[in-house]
């Protein structure tokens, strides 16, 4: 296209953490005044970047160089890449739910009058901001009060009091709805017009598609390639190729299923929001679990998968709208999760650190947790038959420790990990619902904890999968449905899967017909 | 290090908050032996020790409560008004409207369970903090007994005061010696014996569980019996007319009861669970709210009795009844190895940590000590028994804000969430 110099290089960016290289010889270029895309998997590198772009990660904390307007930038903090005129917008918006929209904009930056805040200069410079944001409020309004839409142009007003001319949006449109997703899409081409540039970090395809001048495809910490939409044209085809294109190995371990009938379902499941009452967490889904079955739900973050099975799981989130369970063909109410664990459910979280775990707990006590009722005699616990149980567990899902009195804080992530499936393999439960089991795990202990997933199914019960990691779910599920959006967008059987078909439907609201 | 470490958990069994009372229970040895030695040997004589039960049992009986409110992640400041309110109501009612004092004794228990239950249902059901809601529990109910008993002193009739200032009767042979106090001492033998067995007898039956070494089970008895022999022999040997007081059998059933409730039953696991994790026990299928709203009702009952038995103690309901005593129970269950934020503590250590505070308050007293300095003196040894928890945290033991900091940033950086993984599972390792 043009020879101008480009606004922004980044050249062989390689950032390592403690045994992991989250970022391996990256190069991003950037060029003034265009919507630039960075897209890829869970995992793949784009926040790392993002971060060390902003200061997040310091000049010297990384391998390579950032080239900003010609010279090379050394941000020490995101203090310093702000004064440069780069700002950031993370998914989680930085705003304080108390103070007004002005006060908002203004945080750590108020205009000043002989060392008072000027509140009239505040006020009237946030209503300039406001309008180019195309925000209509009264400045007054408090934060909490006001759409999460609405939240995001607060952010981006809070930039643009920054002085911004590199603005990075990091899932701008993740938590909005359609509307709200246009009128920002809208407000960035309207930015473009003005000459300010954009990284726009996004799952969603269509909106890429839509918007992008050009879209850099990060996978496993490395630069895939940058397509030029103007002049290549953006093919989702190959973007999505691009995300997920990588080989899958024998990182599983064989197992032949033996699937039953089926024996759990789920009909019209709908949820919403417990906070905003106007949004649908789960829109209307079905689905079933046969006997034996390993389920995949696949879908990108926040698309609505933990909030389907926690919602499933007692009613342990969000608010219950419409919908019925049933089991071994009987509809049965779930409305605690006692109810749940007594119809033999179980649901293993996400981050078995934050609600997984009692982490002043030991081994034994925590196994034991979720069903007490299993080692008590007349309400007294049975220590000795508690220590058996525990030790039970130890040995066949081999748990790495010198006994089972060791407190679970000093187990590795793959071992917590076998602690927790043991708590809930000691309720014996007919449906385990596994919300991403092998996050955070390194390769040996996964190929362990997939092993323990087919040997449940093979017992004859039902397993549902949850995870961000397409390979996994190809190479563990017998069926896969994904999510788009709270709505169940497709099911595949295992033969039928692949990363490119889970990826177009894991991204876009057209329901594709697939036995 | 490791031999030290190895005798300690034998002594004391393997968990992480009983190396705190194993520290405990030598500070409280230190300061008596000290005290003794400092008052020329009043602070272990007969009168001396009935003095220091009957004085103390009823923030023992608190303490018992604060420890399983604390143990769950709350407060209650308000159990020294709600002792006072109680012992008011029945003073009253007792005195003035001759309800014969066993069924005073029922009463005090019935109102002190409304209490619980108003504050309970304030903490569990309506989710305001404990610390608020007992606040205002703490002024309601001083009102409350100001407007009772018009800010005036009310006596109790002389059964009533038994329960606070009675001793166990004689009875049999004369053997220069309280019998029943003795017969108390050879029961308290006896269990201590059983339950050793009993444990051993627990611990083989756990598959790959070593039980300690005979020797140690062996020393740990006979130092234990050496105590209660002492003991008895002291409270069975005062003053003709004294003997073990009857608040401080209140105390003992007490403590015998809620050590097994909060170890040996699902009930008490429950309370662990919620102040370690509250999220992760919800999700184990632990009614949160019942929990919640049991300690809570809980406490104001036995902050009932303890109001109860001082009044008996004193003969008569005030005005200034319970002024602080929240303080001391407080200061109790944090000196006996509970953590601020929840999740762990036992009863047993709370009970000697209000030793602890009972015998350096007995002990200055008795050596003169003016009030000024005890409190400095008080203050500062809560605080460092406190600093020096934290200072064991931060050298390698777990803590609960590190984790939470920990968890809260991998879900912020779900890319580098592997390496912040990698680096807390690595820190402990290397420090082992």
């Amino acid at each position: 296209m043009s020879t101008a110099p480009p606004l922004l290089e980044m050249r062989s960016i390689t950032k390592t953490f403690p045994g992991v290289k989250a970022l391996s010889d990256v190069q991003l270029t950037v060029r003034d005044g265009e919507i630039h895309a960075i897209c890829g998997e869970n995992g793949a590198g784009k926040s790392t970047l993002m971060k060390v772009l902003s200061g997040v990660y310091p000049y010297g904390s990384y391998d390579g160089s950032i080239i900003y307007r010609g010279n090379e930038a050394k941000f020490s903090d995101i203090r310093a890449s702000e004064q440069a005129g780069i700002v950031i917008i993370h998914q989680e918006l930085a705003l304080v739910p108390g103070m007004s929209i002005t006060e908002n904009i203004f945080l750590g930056n108020e205009p000043r009058r002989f060392g008072r805040i000027d509140w009239k200069a505040a006020n009237s410079k946030a209503l300039e901001l406001m309008s180019m944001v195309g925000l209509k409020e009264d400045p007054d309004t408090l934060i909490k009060d006001i759409g999460v839409g609405k939240q995001q142009l607060v952010e981006i007003a809070k930039a643009f009091a920054k002085d911004v001319q590199l603005l990075i949006l990091d899932e701008p449109t993740a938590a909005l709805n359609e509307n709200d997703s246009q009128h920002l899409l809208d407000l960035l081409r309207g930015f473009r017009k003005r000459g300010i540039t954009s990284i726009m970090i996004s799952h969603k395809l269509n909106e890429i598609e839509a918007i992008a001048d050009s879209i850099t495809i990060l996978r496993d910490g490395k630069t895939i390639e940058t397509i030029d939409v103007k002049g290549e044209g953006a093919d989702e085809d190959r973007i999505v190729r691009g995300m997920v294109g990588r080989d899958l190995g024998s990182r599983f371990p064989d197992h032949e299923p033996n699937i039953g009938e089926v024996f759990f379902e789920v009909r019209n499941w709908t949820v919403r929001h417990p906070i905003s009452a106007d949004r649908l967490v789960c829109k209307n889904s079905s689905f079933t679990v046969r006997r034996g079955e390993i389920v995949g739900f696949a879908g990108l973050m926040g698309a609505g998968r933990t909030e389907l099975a926690m919602s499933l799981f007692g009613r342990s989130y969000g608010v219950y709208e419409s919908g019925q369970i049933f089991k071994d063909g009987k509809e049965i109410q779930l409305k605690t999760v006692s109810d749940a664990i007594a119809n033999g459910l179980a649901y293993v979280s996400e981050d078995r650190k934050a609600v997984g775990l009692n982490l002043l707990d030991d081994i034994k006590t925590s196994v034991v947790a979720a069903k007490l009722s299993k080692i008590t005699h007349n309400g007294v616990l049975d220590e000795a038959a508690e220590y058996r149980e525990a030790e039970a567990y130890r040995k066949s899902l081999r748990i790495k420790t010198p006994t089972v009195d060791e407190g679970v804080t000093k187990l590795s992530g793959g071992n917590q990990q076998k602690v927790v499936l043991a708590k809930w393999m000691f309720t014996d439960p007919d449906l385990l619902i596994l919300d991403e089991p092998t996050r955070g795990i390194d390769v040996g202990a996964k190929y362990e904890i997939y092993g323990i997933i087919q040997e449940l199914a093979s017992e004859g019960r039902g397993v549902v999968v949850i995870s961000s990691e397409l390979p996994e779910l190809i190479g563990l599920c017998d069926r896969i449905y994904t999510v788009f959006e709270g709505a169940i967008t497709g099911e595949i059987m295992r033969r039928d899967a692949d990363p490119e078909t889970l990826m177009k439907q894991m991204t876009s609201t057209k329901k594709l017909a697939t036995s | 290090m490791s031999r030290i470490k190895e005798l300690q958990k034998n002594l004391f069994g393997g968990t992480t908050s009983n190396a705190r009372q194993f520290g405990m229970i030598f500070t409280l040895v230190a300061i008596i032996l000290f005290f003794q030695f400092k008052t020329g040997g009043l602070t272990l004589q007969s009168g001396n020790l009935i003095a220091l039960t009957q004085q103390y049992a009823y923030i023992s009986v608190l303490s018992i409560g604060m420890l399983m409110v604390i143990v769950a992640g709350h407060i209650d400041l308000s159990v020294g008004s709600v002792a006072a309110f109680v012992g008011i109501v029945v003073a009253k009612t007792v005195t003035e409207h001759n309800l014969p004092w066993p069924l005073g004794v029922v009463l005090g228990l019935v109102v002190g369970a409304l209490i619980g239950a108003w504050q309970g249902f304030w903490v569990a059901y309506v989710g305001i903090p404990a610390f608020i809601v007992t606040l205002a529990g703490m002024l309601l109910f001083r009102g409350g007994n100001q407007y009772i008993g018009n800010a005036d002193t009310v006596p109790v009739p002389k059964g009533f005061t038994e329960i606070g200032a009675g001793y166990l009767p004689e009875v049999g042979p004369d053997t220069g010696y309280n019998n029943l106090t003795l017969l108390l001492g050879l029961l308290a033998c006896v269990a201590v014996v059983w339950r050793e067995l009993r444990a051993r007898q627990v611990r083989t039956q756990m598959q790959g569980a070593e039980p300690a070494p005979m020797w140690i089970a062996v020393l740990r008895m006979v130092v234990m019996i050496a105590v209660i022999v002492f003991v008895t022999l002291r409270f069975a040997g005062g003053r003709v007319g004294t003997s073990f007081p009857i608040s401080g059998i209140i105390l003992a059933v007490l403590v015998l009861v809620y050590s097994f409730y909060t170890r040996n039953t699902a009930g008490g696991r429950h309370i662990y669970a919620v102040g370690g994790n509250a999220r992760a026990a919800e999700l184990s299928g632990v009614k949160l709210r019942r929990v919640n709203f049991f300690v809570m009702m809980n406490m104001s009952v036995l902050a009932a009795l303890a109001g109860m038995i001082f009044v008996a103690r004193s003969a008569a309901s005030g005005p200034q009844d319970g002024l602080s005593w929240e303080l001391d129970a407080i200061a109790a269950v944090f000196i006996g190895g509970a953590a601020v934020s929840g999740g762990l503590g036992t009863v047993g250590g709370s009970i000697v940590g209000g030793l602890v505070m009972a015998v350096l308050n007995n002990g200055l007293q008795l050596t003169g000590t003016g009030s000024d300095m005890v409190q400095i003196i008080k203050g500062l040894f809560l605080l460092g028994a406190v600093a020096l928890d934290v200072y064991n945290k931060k050298q390698g033991r777990f803590s609960i804000i590190g984790s939470l900091t920990r968890s809260n940033r991998s879900r912020h950086e779900a890319a580098d969430s592997a390496s912040t993984e990698s680096n807390v599972v690595k820190q402990p390792a290397a420090r082992s």
